[in-house]
């Protein structure tokens, strides 16, 4: 673990050893935020979620920046941002002006992220840049807060910045080993917190995070509550490396099917289902591994937030 | 090798049409596909085609140059036969093409050819891939004879990152190898995984920063230029 100061509530809470959770909050090609504020409350009123994650353009798309949601989810709702930067757009100048600006907006918490690449996303044309890469996003921010200076050692005016750091980890990399070390390099170079991407399979869950208690950095493990039918069969059907359980597949396409019309009903059904599965499953992480909390991925789906969290 | 892609004809001709006489010039130096005096040949009938069916004609004369990169074998081939042309169109890649422009400053050299990358060929698989990226500062020691910057596209110094699945990239449908895999099962194999494990700085971009000189006669360095104090 870095010797590093908690600077953001998120990273104390974690060193108390509580267990918590994290929100996703997903800016999209917009200038009226009121969803993203909105979800934000939602969050906040659960009292477990202590913190949201801001995404930096997903899927490579061109969307409204994470630093300015991060700032107004912490001014108007008063919940603590995790603003994700990527390093897909911004060279290491980009960066280190980025991250004064966001320290002088008060922002916490940065996950260092690669990025998904310009060509997946909706301007593929677009010239990548990934200057640096995530370690060394990791690295950079490590000496503006540890050291008070940019890559080079030129000093702040005014001195070291306040923040935490965070890493992403998968637990559907497949070979596994690399993926570990390199989460191992990352706490090397300053991570203070991981989050992990998303996993459905529970055993594989287990096994992930017992390899990542070496490193001695809290862990929130990564899920994914699916709203509907639809985002479940395209995350089986597009995103690799990663297949929903059958029967929860199964499940939501009834819920479908059966109540097609009564969305009402349809929405109580898929919350009962998405309960059922992973209720449970936190249960488990939480009573059999050292896992700091749960980074809950469910964008746009906040009406879940509180009765799958009142049993924490 | 330098890998080149032919321009579509009607690129090609649209920026010669205004001409009535032009000289097409092969080039074996390493340019692949082969684009020699046949490929020459070739094109001076397809553009010869193209004009004819715009109602117009054109004459043309195709060589081949041993390397158009090389200025002195450039000019000594190509001098005596650019006074009768209007212009030369070059079916070598962007290097024959800014060296022939550079050395004949009267006429224009157009380009025949997109260049797509340094590569080296395949002969089973029939194709050409890019293993390096002449970024200036070789990694290859430390990564088991792969290259990161040329083999992943994110250019990477400490990977993987999270868009490889079973071994292979986001990028490009999850067909190609994701490099720092491959530099994975390279290290292991070779138990070198300290330099797996070694955590790289940020790299130095000037190295790869066109435009790019290298000056035979006199010493090269990587080392910044000291800031200049303020007086």
């Amino acid at each position: 673990m870095t010797k590093r100061p908690a600077y953001s509530n998120l990273v104390k809470t974690m060193r108390e050893g509580k267990f918590l959770f994290t929100g996703e909050l997903e800016p999209k090609k917009m200038i009226d935020l009121s969803s993203i504020l909105h979800s934000a409350e939602e969050m906040k009123k659960t009292g477990k979620i202590v913190a949201a994650n801001v995404t930096d353009g997903p899927q490579g798309d061109a969307y409204t920046c994470s630093m300015v949601p991060c700032y107004l989810v912490q001014e108007k709702v008063g919940l603590e941002a995790i603003w994700q930067m990527t390093v897909r757009d911004r060279n290491r100048i980009a960066l280190f002006g980025d991250i004064l600006g966001g320290a002088i907006l008060g922002l916490k918490n940065i996950l260092a992220l690669t990025g998904d690449h310009t060509a997946l996303g909706d301007h593929q044309n677009a010239r990548p840049v990934f200057d640096l890469d995530s370690t060394q996003l990791i690295d950079l921010v490590s000496k503006m807060v540890d050291d008070g200076t940019d890559l080079k050692g030129n000093e702040i005016e005014g001195g070291k910045i306040e923040m935490n750091v965070g890493c992403a980890a998968n637990p559907n990399s497949n070979p596994r080993e690399p993926e570990i070390l390199k989460v191992g390099r990352k706490v090397e170079v300053g991570a203070d917190f991981i989050q992990t991407q998303t996993s459905f399979d529970i055993d594989d869950a287990k096994e992930f995070l017992k390899e990542l208690e070496k490193f001695n950095v809290p862990v929130l493990l990564g899920l994914f509550p699916i709203k509907n039918y639809g985002i479940a069969w395209y995350f089986n059907e597009y995103i690799p490396g990663v297949s929903v359980p059958k029967d929860l597949l199964k499940a939501l396409k009834t819920a479908k099917k059966e109540y097609k019309d009564d969305k009402k009903k349809r929405n109580e059904v898929i919350d009962k289902i998405n309960i059922d599965f992973y209720e449970p499953f936190i249960k488990e992480i939480q009573k059999t591994t050292k896992a700091a909390g749960i980074h809950c991925m469910a964008v746009h789906y906040e009406r879940l937030f509180e009765p799958l969290l009142k049993n924490f | 090798m330098i890998i080149t892609e032919l321009k579509n004809i009607e690129e090609i001709y649209d920026m010669i049409k205004q001409y009535s006489k032009i000289l097409v010039t092969g080039c074996d130096g390493c340019c692949q596909p082969p684009r020699s005096i046949a490929e020459a040949k070739n094109l001076g009938q397809m553009l010869e085609l193209k004009a004819k069916v715009e109602g117009k004609e054109l004459k043309w004369k195709a060589i081949t140059v041993l390397r158009q990169c090389d200025d002195r074998i450039a000019a000594t081939t190509v001098r005596p036969f650019i006074e009768e042309y209007d212009a030369i169109v070059s079916l070598s890649c962007g290097l024959g093409v800014v060296m022939m422009n550079r050395i004949f400053e009267n006429i224009l050299t157009y380009p025949a050819q997109n260049s797509m990358f340094g590569g080296a060929e395949n002969n089973a698989e029939n194709s050409f891939a890019e293993y390096c990226e002449t970024c200036g500062e070789c990694l290859l020691g430390a990564t088991g004879g792969v290259c990161p910057m040329a083999g992943c596209a994110k250019n990477l110094s400490n990977g993987p990152c999270g868009g490889t699945v079973d071994g292979k990239c986001e990028v490009g449908g999850y067909i190609h190898e994701c490099a720092w895999i491959k530099i994975y099962e390279r290290l292991r194999k070779f138990n070198r995984m300290d330099l797996f494990t070694k955590y790289r700085p940020p790299r130095n971009y000037r190295l790869w920063s066109s435009p790019r000189f290298i000056d035979i006669n006199k010493s090269y360095t990587n080392e910044e230029e000291p800031i200049k104090e303020e007086k």
